[in-house]
Protein backbone atom coordinates (compact mmCIF):
# COMPACT_ATOMS: atom_id res chain seq x y z
CA UNK A 1 0.00 0.00 0.00
CA UNK A 2 2.81 2.38 1.01
CA UNK A 3 4.66 1.39 -2.18
CA UNK A 4 1.66 2.39 -4.27
CA UNK A 5 1.37 5.70 -2.42
CA UNK A 6 5.08 6.42 -2.89
CA UNK A 7 4.90 5.58 -6.59
CA UNK A 8 1.98 7.97 -6.96
CA UNK A 9 3.99 10.65 -5.15
CA UNK A 10 6.96 10.03 -7.44
CA UNK A 11 4.86 10.36 -10.59
CA UNK A 12 2.93 13.37 -9.34
CA UNK A 13 6.09 15.18 -8.24
CA UNK A 14 7.79 14.31 -11.52
CA UNK A 15 4.88 15.73 -13.49
CA UNK A 16 4.82 18.86 -11.29
CA UNK A 17 8.56 19.33 -11.73
CA UNK A 18 8.28 19.02 -15.49
CA UNK A 19 5.48 21.61 -15.61
CA UNK A 20 7.51 24.01 -13.46
CA UNK A 21 10.56 23.56 -15.66
CA UNK A 22 8.90 23.64 -19.04
CA UNK A 23 5.54 25.38 -19.16
CA UNK A 24 6.86 28.94 -18.81
CA UNK A 25 7.40 29.16 -22.55
CA UNK A 26 6.68 27.40 -25.84
CA UNK A 27 8.39 24.05 -26.56
CA UNK A 28 10.78 25.50 -29.17
CA UNK A 29 12.14 28.19 -26.87
CA UNK A 30 12.39 25.64 -24.08
CA UNK A 31 14.43 23.37 -26.34
CA UNK A 32 16.75 26.25 -27.29
CA UNK A 33 17.11 27.14 -23.62
CA UNK A 34 17.85 23.53 -22.66
CA UNK A 35 20.47 23.17 -25.37
CA UNK A 36 22.20 26.59 -25.39
CA UNK A 37 23.65 26.32 -21.90
CA UNK A 38 25.35 22.92 -22.14
CA UNK A 39 26.59 23.45 -25.68
CA UNK A 40 28.08 26.81 -24.66
CA UNK A 41 29.73 25.16 -21.67
CA UNK A 42 31.27 22.57 -23.98
CA UNK A 43 32.34 25.25 -26.45
CA UNK A 44 34.28 27.10 -23.74
CA UNK A 45 36.46 24.02 -23.35
CA UNK A 46 36.64 23.53 -27.11
CA UNK A 47 37.95 27.07 -27.58
CA UNK A 48 40.41 26.70 -24.71
CA UNK A 49 41.66 23.57 -26.45
CA UNK A 50 41.81 25.22 -29.88
CA UNK A 51 43.62 28.30 -28.55
CA UNK A 52 46.35 26.25 -26.87
CA UNK A 53 46.75 23.33 -29.28
CA UNK A 54 45.63 24.90 -32.54
CA UNK A 55 42.69 22.54 -33.24
CA UNK A 56 40.64 19.65 -31.89
CA UNK A 57 42.41 17.15 -34.15
CA UNK A 58 45.61 17.60 -32.14
CA UNK A 59 45.76 14.96 -29.37
CA UNK A 60 42.28 13.70 -30.31
CA UNK A 61 42.17 11.10 -27.51
CA UNK A 62 42.74 13.82 -24.92
CA UNK A 63 40.08 15.96 -26.59
CA UNK A 64 37.54 13.11 -26.49
CA UNK A 65 38.40 12.54 -22.81
CA UNK A 66 37.74 16.21 -21.97
CA UNK A 67 34.62 16.53 -24.10
CA UNK A 68 32.91 13.36 -22.85
CA UNK A 69 33.72 14.11 -19.22
CA UNK A 70 32.25 17.58 -19.58
CA UNK A 71 29.16 16.29 -21.40
CA UNK A 72 28.28 13.75 -18.70
CA UNK A 73 29.05 16.24 -15.96
CA UNK A 74 25.87 18.05 -17.05
CA UNK A 75 24.03 15.38 -15.07
CA UNK A 76 26.01 16.17 -11.94
CA UNK A 77 25.30 19.91 -12.06
CA UNK A 78 21.65 19.54 -13.03
CA UNK A 79 20.74 16.80 -10.59
CA UNK A 80 22.57 18.26 -7.58
CA UNK A 81 21.30 21.75 -8.31
CA UNK A 82 17.81 20.52 -9.12
CA UNK A 83 17.31 18.46 -5.98
CA UNK A 84 18.54 21.05 -3.51
CA UNK A 85 16.78 23.87 -5.32
CA UNK A 86 13.45 22.13 -4.69
CA UNK A 87 13.75 22.97 -0.99
CA UNK A 88 14.62 26.59 -1.66
CA UNK A 89 12.05 27.05 -4.41
CA UNK A 90 9.16 25.45 -2.54
CA UNK A 91 10.06 27.11 0.77
CA UNK A 92 10.82 30.66 -0.29
CA UNK A 93 9.56 31.23 -3.79
CA UNK A 94 6.26 29.41 -4.02
CA UNK A 95 6.00 29.10 -0.22
CA UNK A 96 4.38 25.69 -0.58
CA UNK A 97 6.87 23.63 1.43
CA UNK A 98 4.74 23.72 4.57
CA UNK A 99 1.69 22.68 2.57
CA UNK A 100 3.51 19.71 1.07
CA UNK A 101 4.72 18.82 4.56
CA UNK A 102 1.19 18.51 5.94
CA UNK A 103 -0.09 16.53 2.97
CA UNK A 104 -0.22 12.71 3.40
CA UNK A 105 2.82 11.91 1.23
CA UNK A 106 6.46 11.01 1.79
CA UNK A 107 8.49 14.18 1.32
CA UNK A 108 11.55 12.08 0.51
CA UNK A 109 9.78 10.50 -2.47
CA UNK A 110 8.40 13.88 -3.46
CA UNK A 111 11.97 15.19 -3.87
CA UNK A 112 13.03 12.11 -5.81
CA UNK A 113 10.08 12.69 -8.13
CA UNK A 114 11.05 16.32 -8.64
CA UNK A 115 14.60 15.15 -9.41
CA UNK A 116 13.16 12.94 -12.16
CA UNK A 117 12.20 15.98 -14.22
CA UNK A 118 15.72 17.38 -13.79
CA UNK A 119 17.21 14.10 -15.01
CA UNK A 120 14.95 14.21 -18.06
CA UNK A 121 16.06 17.75 -18.96
CA UNK A 122 19.70 16.90 -18.29
CA UNK A 123 19.37 13.87 -20.57
CA UNK A 124 18.19 16.11 -23.43
CA UNK A 125 21.19 18.40 -22.85
CA UNK A 126 23.67 15.50 -22.64
CA UNK A 127 22.34 13.88 -25.82
CA UNK A 128 22.46 17.17 -27.76
CA UNK A 129 25.99 17.90 -26.49
CA UNK A 130 27.15 14.41 -27.47
CA UNK A 131 25.56 14.72 -30.92
CA UNK A 132 27.29 18.09 -31.34
CA UNK A 133 30.58 16.48 -30.35
CA UNK A 134 30.17 13.57 -32.73
CA UNK A 135 28.93 15.44 -35.79
CA UNK A 136 30.58 18.87 -35.43
CA UNK A 137 33.80 18.01 -33.63
CA UNK A 138 34.46 14.47 -34.80
CA UNK A 139 34.38 12.61 -31.46
CA UNK A 140 34.56 8.98 -32.69
CA UNK A 141 31.54 7.57 -30.82
CA UNK A 142 30.00 4.73 -32.82
CA UNK A 143 26.60 3.30 -31.86
CA UNK A 144 27.66 -0.12 -33.23
CA UNK A 145 30.87 -0.44 -31.23
CA UNK A 146 29.96 1.22 -27.94
CA UNK A 147 29.26 -0.89 -24.84
CA UNK A 148 25.52 -0.41 -24.41
CA UNK A 149 25.28 -2.72 -21.41
CA UNK A 150 27.92 -0.80 -19.45
CA UNK A 151 26.36 2.51 -20.49
CA UNK A 152 22.85 1.67 -19.32
CA UNK A 153 23.99 -0.06 -16.13
CA UNK A 154 26.39 2.70 -15.04
CA UNK A 155 24.02 5.46 -16.08
CA UNK A 156 21.27 3.98 -13.88
CA UNK A 157 23.50 3.35 -10.86
CA UNK A 158 25.23 6.71 -11.32
CA UNK A 159 21.88 8.55 -11.35
CA UNK A 160 20.84 6.78 -8.15
CA UNK A 161 24.10 7.88 -6.57
CA UNK A 162 23.76 11.50 -7.75
CA UNK A 163 20.15 11.76 -6.56
CA UNK A 164 21.24 10.41 -3.16
CA UNK A 165 24.00 13.00 -2.88
CA UNK A 166 21.50 15.67 -3.98
CA UNK A 167 19.04 14.62 -1.27
CA UNK A 168 21.77 14.76 1.36
CA UNK A 169 22.50 18.33 0.22
CA UNK A 170 18.77 19.08 0.29
CA UNK A 171 18.84 18.07 3.96
CA UNK A 172 21.52 20.70 4.56
CA UNK A 173 19.55 23.25 2.53
CA UNK A 174 16.74 22.99 5.10
CA UNK A 175 19.04 24.89 7.45
CA UNK A 176 20.57 27.44 5.08
CA UNK A 177 19.29 30.73 3.70
CA UNK A 178 18.71 31.95 0.14
CA UNK A 179 22.14 30.85 -0.99
CA UNK A 180 21.48 27.12 -1.38
CA UNK A 181 22.79 27.71 -4.91
CA UNK A 182 26.19 28.22 -3.29
CA UNK A 183 26.16 24.70 -1.86
CA UNK A 184 25.38 23.24 -5.27
CA UNK A 185 27.94 25.40 -6.99
CA UNK A 186 30.53 24.44 -4.42
CA UNK A 187 29.90 20.69 -4.40
CA UNK A 188 29.61 20.59 -8.19
CA UNK A 189 32.86 22.60 -8.34
CA UNK A 190 34.50 20.14 -5.96
CA UNK A 191 33.53 17.25 -8.20
CA UNK A 192 34.57 19.22 -11.30
CA UNK A 193 38.09 19.63 -9.95
CA UNK A 194 38.72 16.33 -8.21
CA UNK A 195 36.84 13.76 -10.32
CA UNK A 196 38.80 13.88 -13.56
CA UNK A 197 36.04 15.60 -15.49
CA UNK A 198 38.06 17.78 -17.86
CA UNK A 199 41.60 16.66 -17.09
CA UNK A 200 43.07 13.42 -15.70
CA UNK A 201 43.26 13.39 -11.90
CA UNK A 202 46.95 12.59 -12.21
CA UNK A 203 47.39 16.34 -12.84
CA UNK A 204 46.33 16.99 -9.22
CA UNK A 205 48.67 16.92 -6.25
CA UNK A 206 48.77 13.60 -4.35
CA UNK A 207 46.19 14.65 -1.74
CA UNK A 208 43.87 15.82 -4.54
CA UNK A 209 44.21 12.48 -6.32
CA UNK A 210 43.35 10.63 -3.10
CA UNK A 211 40.24 12.78 -2.73
CA UNK A 212 39.30 12.09 -6.35
CA UNK A 213 39.61 8.35 -5.84
CA UNK A 214 37.20 8.59 -2.89
CA UNK A 215 34.40 10.22 -4.90
CA UNK A 216 32.15 7.89 -6.93
CA UNK A 217 31.69 10.46 -9.71
CA UNK A 218 35.32 9.77 -10.73
CA UNK A 219 34.53 6.12 -11.47
CA UNK A 220 31.19 6.95 -13.01
CA UNK A 221 32.74 9.31 -15.58
CA UNK A 222 35.45 6.76 -16.37
CA UNK A 223 32.77 4.12 -16.91
CA UNK A 224 30.82 6.44 -19.22
CA UNK A 225 33.95 7.08 -21.30
CA UNK A 226 34.71 3.38 -21.47
CA UNK A 227 31.14 2.64 -22.54
CA UNK A 228 31.16 5.22 -25.34
CA UNK A 229 34.72 4.75 -26.56
CA UNK A 230 35.77 1.22 -25.55
CA UNK A 231 38.68 1.14 -27.99
CA UNK A 232 40.06 4.63 -27.37
CA UNK A 233 41.23 5.17 -23.81
CA UNK A 234 43.55 7.94 -22.68
CA UNK A 235 46.69 6.76 -20.92
CA UNK A 236 47.91 8.29 -17.65
CA UNK A 237 44.46 8.97 -16.19
CA UNK A 238 45.16 6.91 -13.07
CA UNK A 239 42.08 4.78 -13.77
CA UNK A 240 42.90 3.04 -17.03
CA UNK A 241 43.81 -0.26 -15.34
CA UNK A 242 40.47 -0.76 -13.58
CA UNK A 243 38.27 -3.46 -15.10
CA UNK A 244 34.68 -2.60 -16.01
CA UNK A 245 33.29 -5.06 -13.47
CA UNK A 246 35.13 -3.26 -10.68
CA UNK A 247 33.92 0.11 -11.90
CA UNK A 248 30.32 -1.14 -11.73
CA UNK A 249 30.89 -2.72 -8.32
CA UNK A 250 32.43 0.48 -6.92
CA UNK A 251 29.54 2.51 -8.25
CA UNK A 252 26.93 0.15 -6.82
CA UNK A 253 28.52 0.14 -3.36
CA UNK A 254 28.90 3.91 -3.28
CA UNK A 255 25.32 4.40 -4.49
CA UNK A 256 24.11 2.21 -1.61
CA UNK A 257 26.31 4.09 0.87
CA UNK A 258 25.07 7.49 -0.28
CA UNK A 259 21.46 6.24 -0.25
CA UNK A 260 21.66 5.49 3.48
CA UNK A 261 23.70 8.64 4.13
CA UNK A 262 21.14 10.76 2.31
CA UNK A 263 18.32 9.37 4.48
CA UNK A 264 20.33 10.13 7.59
CA UNK A 265 21.29 13.69 6.61
CA UNK A 266 17.86 14.47 5.22
CA UNK A 267 16.10 13.36 8.41
CA UNK A 268 18.59 15.24 10.58
CA UNK A 269 18.21 18.42 8.48
CA UNK A 270 14.44 18.06 8.60
CA UNK A 271 14.47 17.57 12.40
CA UNK A 272 16.78 20.52 13.06
CA UNK A 273 14.85 22.79 10.66
CA UNK A 274 11.59 22.00 12.45
CA UNK A 275 13.20 22.66 15.82
CA UNK A 276 14.61 25.99 14.60
CA UNK A 277 11.35 26.97 12.88
CA UNK A 278 13.00 27.13 9.46
CA UNK A 279 10.52 25.09 7.45
CA UNK A 280 8.75 28.21 6.16
CA UNK A 281 11.74 30.55 6.40
CA UNK A 282 12.03 33.28 3.76
CA UNK A 283 15.21 35.27 3.16
CA UNK A 284 15.37 38.19 0.79
CA UNK A 285 18.44 40.31 1.09
CA UNK B 1 14.92 69.78 -5.57
CA UNK B 2 17.45 69.42 -2.75
CA UNK B 3 14.87 67.57 -0.67
CA UNK B 4 14.14 65.17 -3.53
CA UNK B 5 17.85 64.56 -4.02
CA UNK B 6 18.32 63.81 -0.32
CA UNK B 7 15.30 61.52 -0.38
CA UNK B 8 16.80 59.53 -3.26
CA UNK B 9 20.19 59.37 -1.59
CA UNK B 10 18.49 57.99 1.52
CA UNK B 11 16.66 55.44 -0.63
CA UNK B 12 19.91 54.48 -2.29
CA UNK B 13 21.60 54.00 1.06
CA UNK B 14 18.57 52.19 2.44
CA UNK B 15 18.54 49.65 -0.42
CA UNK B 16 22.29 49.13 -0.33
CA UNK B 17 22.29 48.57 3.44
CA UNK B 18 20.56 45.15 3.60
CA UNK B 19 22.93 43.80 0.97
CA UNK B 20 26.01 44.90 2.84
CA UNK B 21 24.69 43.81 6.24
CA UNK B 22 22.91 40.70 4.92
CA UNK B 23 26.17 39.43 3.53
CA UNK B 24 27.80 39.56 6.94
CA UNK B 25 24.81 38.21 8.88
CA UNK B 26 24.86 34.93 6.97
CA UNK B 27 28.34 33.74 7.82
CA UNK B 28 28.02 30.68 5.60
CA UNK B 29 27.71 33.11 2.65
CA UNK B 30 31.29 34.19 3.12
CA UNK B 31 32.41 30.59 2.71
CA UNK B 32 30.09 29.78 -0.19
CA UNK B 33 30.78 33.01 -2.04
CA UNK B 34 34.54 33.01 -1.71
CA UNK B 35 36.06 29.56 -1.36
CA UNK B 36 33.68 27.27 -3.23
CA UNK B 37 33.41 29.16 -6.55
CA UNK B 38 37.20 29.01 -6.74
CA UNK B 39 36.92 25.32 -7.47
CA UNK B 40 35.52 25.86 -10.96
CA UNK B 41 38.27 28.37 -11.65
CA UNK B 42 40.81 25.82 -10.36
CA UNK B 43 39.42 23.22 -12.77
CA UNK B 44 40.05 25.52 -15.72
CA UNK B 45 43.54 26.25 -14.41
CA UNK B 46 44.26 22.51 -14.36
CA UNK B 47 42.87 22.21 -17.90
CA UNK B 48 45.41 24.79 -19.08
CA UNK B 49 48.16 23.06 -17.13
CA UNK B 50 47.18 19.75 -18.72
CA UNK B 51 47.03 21.24 -22.23
CA UNK B 52 50.40 22.82 -21.54
CA UNK B 53 51.93 19.32 -21.38
CA UNK B 54 51.33 19.00 -25.15
CA UNK B 55 53.12 20.91 -27.85
CA UNK B 56 51.06 23.75 -29.28
CA UNK B 57 51.21 27.33 -30.56
CA UNK B 58 50.49 28.88 -27.12
CA UNK B 59 52.46 26.45 -24.97
CA UNK B 60 54.90 29.15 -23.83
CA UNK B 61 52.06 31.37 -22.55
CA UNK B 62 50.34 28.86 -20.26
CA UNK B 63 51.24 30.92 -17.17
CA UNK B 64 49.46 33.93 -18.67
CA UNK B 65 46.43 31.84 -19.59
CA UNK B 66 46.20 30.66 -15.99
CA UNK B 67 46.20 34.32 -14.96
CA UNK B 68 43.47 35.06 -17.52
CA UNK B 69 41.32 32.29 -16.04
CA UNK B 70 41.71 33.60 -12.51
CA UNK B 71 40.83 37.12 -13.61
CA UNK B 72 37.89 35.80 -15.65
CA UNK B 73 36.75 33.70 -12.70
CA UNK B 74 36.82 36.77 -10.47
CA UNK B 75 34.75 38.74 -12.97
CA UNK B 76 32.12 35.99 -13.19
CA UNK B 77 31.11 37.08 -9.68
CA UNK B 78 30.06 40.49 -11.04
CA UNK B 79 28.22 39.00 -13.98
CA UNK B 80 26.33 36.59 -11.70
CA UNK B 81 25.52 39.45 -9.37
CA UNK B 82 24.18 41.55 -12.24
CA UNK B 83 22.05 38.67 -13.52
CA UNK B 84 20.63 37.42 -10.24
CA UNK B 85 20.76 40.38 -7.90
CA UNK B 86 20.05 43.18 -10.37
CA UNK B 87 18.23 41.87 -13.44
CA UNK B 88 16.09 39.26 -11.71
CA UNK B 89 15.77 41.19 -8.44
CA UNK B 90 12.55 43.05 -9.27
CA UNK B 91 11.06 39.71 -10.19
CA UNK B 92 12.09 38.45 -6.72
CA UNK B 93 10.79 41.61 -5.08
CA UNK B 94 7.47 41.12 -6.85
CA UNK B 95 7.28 37.51 -5.73
CA UNK B 96 7.85 38.40 -2.07
CA UNK B 97 5.63 41.47 -2.16
CA UNK B 98 8.23 44.27 -1.95
CA UNK B 99 7.79 45.68 -5.45
CA UNK B 100 4.44 47.27 -4.71
CA UNK B 101 6.00 48.98 -1.68
CA UNK B 102 8.69 50.48 -3.91
CA UNK B 103 5.98 51.71 -6.26
CA UNK B 104 4.01 53.57 -3.60
CA UNK B 105 7.11 55.08 -1.97
CA UNK B 106 7.94 58.65 -3.14
CA UNK B 107 11.53 58.04 -4.33
CA UNK B 108 12.82 57.30 -7.83
CA UNK B 109 13.01 53.66 -8.80
CA UNK B 110 16.49 54.40 -10.15
CA UNK B 111 17.58 55.15 -6.57
CA UNK B 112 16.40 51.69 -5.52
CA UNK B 113 18.30 50.11 -8.41
CA UNK B 114 21.33 52.25 -7.63
CA UNK B 115 21.27 51.03 -4.02
CA UNK B 116 20.98 47.44 -5.16
CA UNK B 117 23.95 48.01 -7.46
CA UNK B 118 26.13 49.62 -4.77
CA UNK B 119 25.33 46.93 -2.20
CA UNK B 120 25.85 44.24 -4.81
CA UNK B 121 29.19 45.70 -5.87
CA UNK B 122 30.35 45.63 -2.26
CA UNK B 123 29.68 42.00 -1.49
CA UNK B 124 30.62 40.85 -4.98
CA UNK B 125 33.96 42.61 -4.67
CA UNK B 126 34.65 40.50 -1.57
CA UNK B 127 34.19 37.37 -3.66
CA UNK B 128 36.11 38.69 -6.66
CA UNK B 129 39.07 39.93 -4.65
CA UNK B 130 39.19 36.64 -2.72
CA UNK B 131 39.25 34.71 -5.99
CA UNK B 132 42.18 36.74 -7.27
CA UNK B 133 44.13 36.67 -4.00
CA UNK B 134 43.66 32.93 -3.40
CA UNK B 135 44.25 32.18 -7.08
CA UNK B 136 47.48 34.16 -7.05
CA UNK B 137 48.66 32.48 -3.85
CA UNK B 138 47.79 28.92 -4.89
CA UNK B 139 48.73 29.02 -8.56
CA UNK B 140 51.58 31.50 -8.32
CA UNK B 141 50.26 33.96 -10.90
CA UNK B 142 52.54 36.93 -11.50
CA UNK B 143 51.28 40.18 -12.99
CA UNK B 144 53.09 42.71 -15.12
CA UNK B 145 50.94 45.75 -14.49
CA UNK B 146 50.29 48.65 -16.86
CA UNK B 147 49.46 52.24 -15.81
CA UNK B 148 47.46 52.10 -12.53
CA UNK B 149 45.21 55.00 -13.58
CA UNK B 150 44.09 53.01 -16.62
CA UNK B 151 43.45 49.96 -14.43
CA UNK B 152 41.27 51.96 -12.05
CA UNK B 153 39.41 53.70 -14.88
CA UNK B 154 38.74 50.46 -16.76
CA UNK B 155 37.53 48.72 -13.62
CA UNK B 156 35.21 51.55 -12.56
CA UNK B 157 33.79 52.10 -16.05
CA UNK B 158 33.26 48.35 -16.48
CA UNK B 159 31.27 48.19 -13.26
CA UNK B 160 29.20 51.30 -14.11
CA UNK B 161 28.39 49.97 -17.59
CA UNK B 162 27.74 46.48 -16.26
CA UNK B 163 25.44 47.56 -13.46
CA UNK B 164 23.77 50.01 -15.87
CA UNK B 165 23.02 47.00 -18.03
CA UNK B 166 21.73 45.25 -14.90
CA UNK B 167 19.37 48.16 -14.26
CA UNK B 168 18.12 47.94 -17.85
CA UNK B 169 17.55 44.21 -17.47
CA UNK B 170 15.79 44.80 -14.14
CA UNK B 171 13.28 47.06 -15.84
CA UNK B 172 12.72 44.52 -18.60
CA UNK B 173 12.38 41.64 -16.14
CA UNK B 174 10.00 43.60 -13.91
CA UNK B 175 6.83 42.30 -15.50
CA UNK B 176 8.21 38.85 -16.26
CA UNK B 177 7.14 35.74 -14.43
CA UNK B 178 9.33 32.65 -14.30
CA UNK B 179 10.84 33.73 -17.64
CA UNK B 180 13.05 36.10 -15.63
CA UNK B 181 14.64 33.26 -13.69
CA UNK B 182 15.16 31.16 -16.80
CA UNK B 183 16.47 34.10 -18.78
CA UNK B 184 19.12 34.81 -16.17
CA UNK B 185 19.99 31.14 -16.11
CA UNK B 186 20.33 31.16 -19.89
CA UNK B 187 22.68 34.14 -19.83
CA UNK B 188 25.45 32.39 -17.91
CA UNK B 189 27.46 29.87 -19.97
CA UNK B 190 26.68 31.46 -23.37
CA UNK B 191 27.94 34.81 -22.04
CA UNK B 192 31.00 33.16 -20.44
CA UNK B 193 31.72 31.84 -23.92
CA UNK B 194 31.19 34.93 -26.09
CA UNK B 195 32.70 37.37 -23.58
CA UNK B 196 35.88 35.32 -23.26
CA UNK B 197 35.80 34.77 -19.51
CA UNK B 198 38.22 31.85 -19.74
CA UNK B 199 40.23 32.65 -22.87
CA UNK B 200 41.01 35.88 -24.75
CA UNK B 201 37.96 37.03 -26.71
CA UNK B 202 40.01 37.76 -29.86
CA UNK B 203 40.14 34.00 -30.56
CA UNK B 204 36.40 34.02 -31.27
CA UNK B 205 37.04 36.17 -34.33
CA UNK B 206 36.44 39.88 -34.88
CA UNK B 207 32.74 39.64 -35.71
CA UNK B 208 31.80 37.61 -32.61
CA UNK B 209 34.11 39.62 -30.37
CA UNK B 210 32.70 42.94 -31.65
CA UNK B 211 29.13 41.71 -31.26
CA UNK B 212 29.90 40.51 -27.73
CA UNK B 213 31.33 43.93 -26.89
CA UNK B 214 27.80 45.18 -26.22
CA UNK B 215 28.23 43.28 -22.94
CA UNK B 216 30.54 45.61 -21.00
CA UNK B 217 32.42 42.80 -19.32
CA UNK B 218 33.79 41.65 -22.70
CA UNK B 219 35.77 44.84 -23.24
CA UNK B 220 36.39 45.37 -19.54
CA UNK B 221 37.90 41.94 -19.10
CA UNK B 222 39.99 42.24 -22.25
CA UNK B 223 41.33 45.63 -21.13
CA UNK B 224 42.04 44.40 -17.60
CA UNK B 225 43.97 41.43 -19.00
CA UNK B 226 46.01 43.71 -21.22
CA UNK B 227 46.75 45.98 -18.26
CA UNK B 228 47.60 43.18 -15.84
CA UNK B 229 49.62 41.07 -18.28
CA UNK B 230 51.32 43.75 -20.35
CA UNK B 231 53.91 41.43 -21.93
CA UNK B 232 51.18 39.50 -23.81
CA UNK B 233 48.81 42.44 -24.40
CA UNK B 234 49.84 42.73 -28.03
CA UNK B 235 49.44 38.99 -28.65
CA UNK B 236 46.17 38.22 -26.85
CA UNK B 237 44.43 41.61 -26.65
CA UNK B 238 41.41 42.35 -28.83
CA UNK B 239 41.36 46.18 -29.18
CA UNK B 240 43.75 48.87 -27.86
CA UNK B 241 43.01 49.69 -24.21
CA UNK B 242 42.27 53.35 -25.03
CA UNK B 243 39.57 52.32 -27.51
CA UNK B 244 38.07 49.91 -24.98
CA UNK B 245 38.09 52.66 -22.35
CA UNK B 246 36.12 55.02 -24.61
CA UNK B 247 33.72 52.25 -25.57
CA UNK B 248 33.11 51.44 -21.89
CA UNK B 249 32.40 55.12 -21.16
CA UNK B 250 29.88 55.21 -24.01
CA UNK B 251 28.24 51.98 -22.81
CA UNK B 252 28.00 53.38 -19.25
CA UNK B 253 26.06 56.44 -20.41
CA UNK B 254 23.98 54.43 -22.87
CA UNK B 255 22.87 51.77 -20.40
CA UNK B 256 22.01 54.24 -17.63
CA UNK B 257 20.00 56.34 -20.09
CA UNK B 258 18.19 53.29 -21.49
CA UNK B 259 17.57 51.90 -18.00
CA UNK B 260 15.90 55.12 -16.86
CA UNK B 261 13.55 55.24 -19.85
CA UNK B 262 12.90 51.54 -19.95
CA UNK B 263 12.05 51.52 -16.25
CA UNK B 264 9.41 54.19 -16.77
CA UNK B 265 7.99 52.46 -19.85
CA UNK B 266 7.84 49.01 -18.27
CA UNK B 267 6.34 50.35 -15.06
CA UNK B 268 3.54 52.00 -17.02
CA UNK B 269 3.06 48.83 -19.04
CA UNK B 270 2.96 46.80 -15.84
CA UNK B 271 0.37 49.14 -14.34
CA UNK B 272 -1.81 48.90 -17.47
CA UNK B 273 -1.62 45.11 -17.71
CA UNK B 274 -1.86 44.57 -13.96
CA UNK B 275 1.34 42.54 -13.80
CA UNK B 276 3.22 44.53 -11.19
CA UNK B 277 1.66 42.65 -8.31
CA UNK B 278 1.07 39.32 -10.03
CA UNK B 279 2.90 36.53 -8.20
CA UNK B 280 3.76 32.90 -8.86
CA UNK B 281 3.19 33.10 -12.62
Amino acid sequence: MAMKENLRTLLGAGWLGWQMEANWTDPFLFLVYSVAKPVSGALILVFMYIVILGGVAAQSTAFAYIFLGNAFFIYVGQVLFGVTWVIHEDREHFQTLKLIYISPISFYYYIIGRAGSKILIATIAVVVTLLFGVFALGIPVDAFTMDWGLLILCLTVGMACLVSIGIALAGITFLTAKHSGGINEGIAGLFYVFCGVVFPITQLPAWGQSLGYAIPVTYWLEAMRKALLPAQQLQGTGLQGIENIWLVALLAVSALFFYFLSILIFRLGDYLARRAGKIDMTTAY
Amino acid sequence: MKEYLLLNLRALKGRAYPRVVGGTRELSWIFFDTVLPLLTVAAYVFVYKYLGTFEGPQQEYIAQFIGYVILGGAMTAYWMNVLWSMAAQFYWEKEIGNLQLYMIAPMSRMAVLGGMALGGMFYTSVRAISTIVIGVLIFGVTFSLGPPIYLVLVFILTLIALYGMGMLFASLYMIYGREAWHMSSLLTEPIYLVSGFYFPVRYLGSIVALSASIIPITLGLDALRQLMFTETAGIHGFLPVEVELVALAVLSVLFLFLARHSLRFMENLGRKTGRLTMRWQ
